[in-house]
């Protein structure tokens, strides 16, 4: 009764799938099905290596101050880093007392109370302080920037395919859009060809441009090198703890595959080890088993 | 417990005896996983997993435990509660990664479990009900795990929510009620991440405490073996403990190995980046999906695009919902007598033809909904339905199955096919060699 209740009840689902099936397969040869052109323009991120790559990757202390500066004098000015404390430069190799003058001199000051009036004021930003946001609120960075709103770059690394890959290859991917590139997908006003961001026609300017920043350390500041130090940077930003994590990892590793080993080790010595008298004793070599199944064997007519 | 040669627990020392008197809890323990517990002597690694899946409910409990004293459900501070873990607490990225991918190897040592069950027939009698158990546990894990990722409160976490919750706003008439009360209002909002945290903290006991039920069920009338062939005498078995704590503890160690390896190397890989970006309710992702575990349910319910008598996405829910209802029936769907997929080469085919098709579901299912991959998430949907409602059954009634060794024993001594005795069904249909 249930068989033939679910014969019926599958018949029906494989029947109705079926129909979608149909009408699917009709409106695939009947329409002629175009690619979209963000499938034909837009482009994975580009294949860049970095330091951190890998299980065995670290961070680049002179890279990560590198795009630190970048940030400071270039993305800061629209873009926050709301989860990341001035404290935490000290990662990046700061000394107390230069994250203490960071703090000090950051061109945006935090919100707070004004001690005599109470009302509300600004001060400049203490080590313990997350980086200010360049806006108040949603609105007023819209306002400010052709109601595009820009993403804070806290987490941005993490939350976008392709990772730091991708930052780089969106900030150096500006160009002249291409010639085939249909009348309704050209950018707008306020808008710049990039095939690297998702829907091609991104609000940010070009952000970097040769020469942009002086690095202390000398290198030169090209564009390709800004955008690879701002990522690396970012990375950082959004995963801090990446090289606790990996060596902790190789620590975590090591001992569980020698405790695997010992486990599989007495696993072996427990079934066919000289200690496991008892599979001896219950076991199928037991004389007495032997047999039983030789008893076995011949009343069902198998010879050997 | 469950056979007369089980041995019995005695108490080594005084103490033990003066405590088993009073509260016989290490006797339960010692027959439930102990020397006490008489278990096939013949199984294979696959029946390492079902020890895995509660070890994983343990690492998910403990660490969701402690990462609850640090997160905070509330709408505006869920986000920057998580990144407050991750960066400030002491090990909190630790904790996070490996609750976070510990619930996908508990789904992939569950789902190994339950592909196992399938093909060694461990639903069949007399062990229908700790497979129902079974799948109880499944539906309670899939709903925890759900909730779970929406607590983070970013932008899947936000239209999973909505979506899921949606689905059952398909439901004729009592739809969106029932929507509106699971949410707490008319969209995602604090309401439901509150609930769905309080939810979240609640079904992991619960999950505990079915548990307890299947394994209790499972001792009644033992594990199942490779061969389906029931246990015939004390020669066929070996107690739990130490045999299978032995083969446990190094498939434990296997098991986390790799999970250490993803935890520690591509902590982020099972994840999807928006889950990075804060919920914004004004701002849909451009392919909302689930996780991973999720996919072949997902490619069903989108695999239904066109209205028959039914809204299609009203079948599309039917029909998800009813992939899991269905395996319910799974004892009597298929009534063949004899259990293991190694003495049913038909059958064997079939489910392989499964496994497939449930790969391929799960590929259609992390893809955009776009041609052609909906046509090939439904010619694999009907194969689903298909297979357990009309294969099965029909296989079941015209199936020449291998015959089956006389016992356990003779199965490990000699092999399991060259020179089995034939099959003793008790009056069933008699086996033919092919």
């Amino acid at each position: 009764m249930i068989r033939l209740l679910g014969i019926l009840i599958g018949l029906g689902f494989v029947a109705v799938a079926g129909w979608s099936l149909a009408w699917g397969v009709a409106a695939y040869i009947s329409e002629p099905h175009e690619e979209s052109v963000e499938h034909r323009f837009h482009q994975e991120a580009r294949d860049i290596a970095f330091s951190f790559d890998g299980p065995f990757g670290k961070y680049d202390r002179p890279q990560l101050q590198r795009g630190f500066q970048v940030y400071k004098e270039v993305c800061a000015s629209c873009h926050g880093l709301s989860f990341v404390a001035f404290r935490n430069l000290e990662d990046l190799g700061y000394h107390e007392e230069e994250i203490k003058a960071v703090a000090d001199k950051w061109q945006i000051e935090v919100p707070a109370v004004d001690p005599k009036t109470g009302e509300a004021s600004t001060r400049k930003a203490l080590p313990a302080d997350a980086f200010p946001s360049p806006y108040p609120n949603e609105v007023a960075a819209r306002a400010a920037n052709n109601n595009a709103l820009p993403p804070d770059l806290s987490l941005i690394t993490k939350a976008r395919h392709g990772g730091p890959a991708y930052v780089a290859s969106l900030l150096t991917g500006y160009r002249n859009p291409p010639t085939n590139l249909p009348a309704d997908s050209r950018p707008g006003p306020g808008l710049h060809f990039n095939p690297w961001f998702a829907n091609l026609n991104i609000a940010m300017p070009p952000p970097l441009r040769d020469g942009q920043v002086t690095y202390a350390d000398g290198t030169n500041a090209s564009v390709d090198q800004m955008a690879k130090d701002v990522s690396a940077f970012l990375a950082w930003t959004a995963e801090p703890k990446l090289e606790n994590r990996k060596s902790a990892g190789w620590a975590v590793l090591f001992f569980l595959i020698f405790a695997t080993i010992l486990a599989y080790l007495a696993y072996q010595n427990i079934w066919h080890g000289g200690a496991s008298r008892r599979v001896r004793r219950t076991g199928p070599l037991d004389p007495e088993n032997m047999a039983k199944n030789d008893e076995a064997k011949s009343d069902a007519g198998i010879a050997g | 417990m469950s056979f007369p040669w089980a041995e019995e627990y005695r108490p080594k020392s005084g103490f033990m005896r003066w405590i088993d008197q009073r509260l016989p809890l290490p006797r339960l323990a010692y027959g439930a996983v102990g020397g006490g517990y008489p278990v096939p002597r013949n199984l294979n690694y696959f029946w390492n997993f079902g020890v895995l899946a509660g070890i994983a409910l343990v690492i998910q409990i403990v660490t969701g435990i402690i990462l609850a004293m640090h997160y905070v459900p509330y709408d505006q501070a869920a986000f920057r509660s998580v990144e407050h873990i991750m960066r400030d607490v002491n090990q909190g990225w630790l904790l996070r990664y490996l609750h976070a991918n510990g619930a996908a190897f508990f789904f992939i040592v569950t789902y190994i479990h339950i592909f196992r069950g399938l093909y060694y027939g461990s639903y069949k009698a007399p062990r229908e009900l700790v497979w129902m158990l079974g799948l109880v546990i499944l539906l309670l894990m899939m709903a925890t795990a759900f909730m779970g990722y929406v607590l983070p409160w970013g932008q899947m976490s936000f239209w999973a929510s909505k979506v899921i919750t949606g689905l059952f706003g398909a439901i004729p008439l009592i739809g969106e009620p029932v929507q509106q009360w699971l949410l707490g209002g008319y969209a995602p909002d604090q309401p439901t991440l509150n609930r769905f945290f309080s939810l979240h903290y609640l079904l992991p006991f619960v999950i505990a405490g079915v548990i307890i039920l299947h394994i209790w069920a499972l001792h009644i009338p033992g594990s199942s073996n490779p061969t389906g062939v029931d246990v015939k005498g004390p020669q066929d078995t070996l107690p739990f403990h130490p045999y299978y704590t032995a083969k446990d503890g190094f498939g434990l160690g296997v098991f986390l190995v790799l999970l250490a390896a993803v935890v520690f190397f591509a902590p982020n890989y099972l994840g999807h980046p928006d889950n990075y970006i804060p919920a914004n309710p004004l701002s849909t992702p451009a392919h909302i999906v689930p996780e991973w575990y999720f996919w072949p349910f997902y490619a069903i319910l989108r695999a239904f695009t066109v209205d028959f008598i039914l809204p299609a996405k009203l079948w599309g829910v039917l029909a998800m919902f009813g992939s899991i209802i269905l395996l319910f029936f799974l004892p009597w769907l298929d009534p063949s007598p004899v259990r293991s997929g190694n003495y049913r080469p038909r059958f064997r085919q079939f489910f392989w033809i499964l496994i497939l098709d449930i790969l391929v579901l799960g590929w259609c299912g992390g893809l955009p909904a776009e041609e052609p991959y909906v046509m090939i998430s439904q010619v694999a949907t009907m194969y689903y339905f298909a297979h357990f409602l009309i294969i099965l059954p029909i296989l079941s009634w015209t199936e020449r199955t291998l015959p089956l060794p006389a016992s356990i024993s003779e199965s490990v001594l000699h092999g399991e096919e060259a020179e089995a005795a034939p099959a003793d069904l008790s009056g069933i249909r008699p086996a033919a060699a092919e």
